[in-house]
């Protein structure tokens, strides 16, 4: 009698591997297209590029940040983009006003505030979050819009220091790496090491459980959205020294790019799955896919389609992959 | 009659406070008539468009967040193809901007079912495909509108016979919006369809295991729900004369106007007169505060205050039933 285990699937494998180690078949994805566009436009590879390319994509894996912790919940973040917009635009305008630290501060401050407005709509009121966070988008960018008008004549001055962390660059290097790594390094280790990161897979895996067990959800969720508009906050900072003009629309083009780098980076929109080093991996595949895009001069109606496409692709294969297992 | 009264104790009172909001207007503007009633009649056509499509697959138990972007696709189409066309030329581009609004619903829903990524997912990638989409057709405002499809939606009623006194402060969008709502949701409501749609709703594995194809009932609801922005989308063109590339705040009206008019978010409860004098209400606000010379990004800001209250109200009034 030769017991014959019947093997998996080599799909549900593959499906097993990826959970694993969802990093590697994204790191693979990434150099397989790095190879293409090398392809494309040889030569276009080089340094210069690669500092480019780090330099575009911070701001949006920070940006991401905010949606890859909602979404191991079980949520989204649709306001990241207007509050980045909204800090942005605040810092820029009242520096002349007050001086960059205090601008900066209220800014902060703002970003903070609609992140808590979102985090009372989900947490207490049990809004869906897509439908809160969307909502919030709304109003505040109508406050940006009136409070604008009030700005209008005073001028915008962006600190220098901002400047510095998104257009300088040292050793060849874009010097965003010093406000990225750091915070990169803290969001991966507070969603590993501390309890609030495991209350958030607690949450996103089985809300149900995680009550039953215990967990005060509104505190956890009321906190998390906070920390999510404070970090769009932060990222609207950074790429106001990136693009370095203010305005009304700076860094919602970002909005959709950063769900879908949470999404291709791994992170389950159904909570549970994923984490930060994956949406980090997948703002790099993003950015080098839009460099491509650019290349083939391809419109941004199509950039749009392809992108909803992509979300939309990947999170059935990821159903697809892991009911196998 | 009382008995008919508390059963749509909802709908009476939303129809109360419409009539309320009316009295208002006319106390805050005594110029405001036939010709007030029109524009905001117009005013509100694709809002209750997208409205009535929302409330259709919310009572199915999903939701559609490519609502808008939908209209966008249909608006653009429709400027597009009768810009310089022939009057029946232009009908047969209504036709097929209604067939494409059939069609994107109808890719919305399958994908929906066949991928089984939650609605709520598909319809946010959907959203980008749609946007970009007219983006692709139109990449700024433009087309025109054949004159007479205008007619349609604009003025008051006149009928052969009648004077004009007595049908003239009746808009003709209003009429356009009941005729176009009994003729594709009454039948539908009285039928089969119209039960499996609020059965799909309440409960689908009940539902499916009393026999209904629950694949094809979301997909049909869909569907509608693209018709309806289908419409919706005709309309922004209709009123406007042009096409609009990029998506109105649609969305979020449509959401806030649904579950303000007692259709419960998960679905399998509610009707659609709720929801349409709901949105009615929310642009009258609106008019209310520009007619009181309230700025209009002021006014943007306490109109999404006012939505996002009511969903917030509607989701705690949700808690409070669960908790009993």
């Amino acid at each position: 009698m030769t017991a014959v285990t019947v093997g998996p699937t080599p799909l549900a494998r593959l499906g097993r591997f990826m959970a694993d180690n969802p990093l590697v078949p994204l790191i693979l994805l990434l150099i397989g297209l790095v190879v293409v566009l090398q392809i494309l436009q040889p030569g276009v590879v080089n340094s210069r590029w690669l500092a480019n390319t780090i330099k575009v994509a911070i701001p949006l894996a920070m940006l991401a940040a905010c949606q890859t912790l909602t979404m191991l919940t079980g949520g989204i973040d649709l306001s990241a983009g207007t509050v980045a917009t909204i800090s942005a635009f605040a810092t820029a305008t009242l520096t002349p006003l007050v001086g960059a630290p205090a601008a900066i501060l209220i800014a902060l401050s703002v970003a903070l505030v609609i992140g808590l407005v979102n985090g009372f709509g989900v947490a207490i009121c049990r809004v869906h979050p897509l439908i809160m966070t969307l909502g919030t988008a709304l109003i505040a960018s109508g406050c940006l819009l009136v409070y604008q008008r009030y700005v209008i004549a005073t001028g915008t001055k962006i600190p220098d220091f901002l400047v510095w962390l998104g257009t300088g660059r040292t050793l060849g290097l874009p010097n965003g790496l010093v406000l990225f790594l750091p915070f990169a390094a803290l969001v991966i280790w507070m969603q590993r090491r501390t309890g609030f990161g495991r209350l958030l897979y607690a949450l996103g895996s089985n809300e149900a459980a995680a009550r039953l067990s215990g967990v005060r959800s509104w505190q956890v969720l009321l906190s998390l959205y906070a920390l999510s508009g404070a970090i769009a906050g932060l990222t609207g900072l950074l790429y106001l020294g990136v693009v370095k003009t203010p305005s009304l629309s700076l860094a919602l083009p970002l909005d959709l790019p950063s769900v879908a780098a949470a999404v291709v980076g791994g992170t389950s929109i159904f909570g549970g799955r994923g984490g930060f080093g994956g949406t980090i991996i997948g703002a790099l595949i993003l950015t080098v896919l839009g460099t491509m895009l650019t290349l083939m001069q391809i419109p941004e109606g199509g950039r749009r389609i392809l992108f909803g496409l992509i979300i939309l692709a990947v999170t059935a294969l990821y159903i697809r992959l892991t009911e196998q297992r | 009659m009382m008995r008919l009264l508390s059963k749509n104790s909802r709908t009476v009172g939303l129809a109360a406070l419409l009539a309320l909001l009316l009295v208002a207007t006319k106390l805050i503007q005594p110029e405001f008539g036939a010709s007030g009633l029109e524009s905001l009649a117009r005013a509100v056509l694709p809002f209750a468009f997208a409205t009535v499509g929302m409330t259709i697959v919310v009572i199915a138990g999903g939701i559609d967040l490519s609502m808008a972007a939908m209209m966008a696709v249909a608006s653009v189409t429709a400027a597009v193809l009768m810009e310089g066309a022939s009057d029946g030329q232009a009908a047969l581009a209504v036709l097929g901007v209604l067939l494409l609004g059939l069609v994107m619903g109808t890719i919305n829903g399958t994908l929906i079912v066949l991928t089984r990524v939650p609605d709520i997912v598909v319809t946010l990638a959907m959203l980008f495909v749609w946007q970009g989409v007219a983006l692709l057709i139109l990449n700024a405002p433009g087309g025109g509108a054949a004159p007479w499809l205008r007619e349609i939606v604009v003025g008051g009623v006149t009928l052969p016979g009648l004077p004009a006194g007595l049908t003239g402060w009746l808009p003709k969008a209003v009429v356009f919006l009941v005729l176009a709502v009994a003729v594709i949701w009454v039948p539908i409501r009285r039928s089969r369809l119209g039960l499996m749609l609020y059965a799909i709703g309440s409960d689908q594995l009940a539902a499916y295991r009393s026999g209904i194809p629950v694949g094809q009932t979301r997909i049909i609801a869909y569907a509608l729900a693209g018709l309806f922005a289908a419409l919706g989308g005709l309309s922004v063109t209709m009123g406007t004369g042009i096409g609009e590339p990029i998506p109105g705040p649609y969305l979020m009206a449509s959401v806030a106007a649904v579950v303000l008019g007692g259709v419960v978010l998960g679905g399998g409860r509610g009707g659609i007169v709720g929801p349409v004098l709901a949105v009615f209400i929310l642009r009258l606000v609106r008019m209310d505060l520009t007619l009181l010379s309230v700025d209009p990004n002021v006014t943007a800001i306490i109109e999404g205050t006012i939505t996002v209250a009511v969903v917030m109200f509607g989701g705690l009034l949700a808690v409070r039933g669960m908790q009993k």
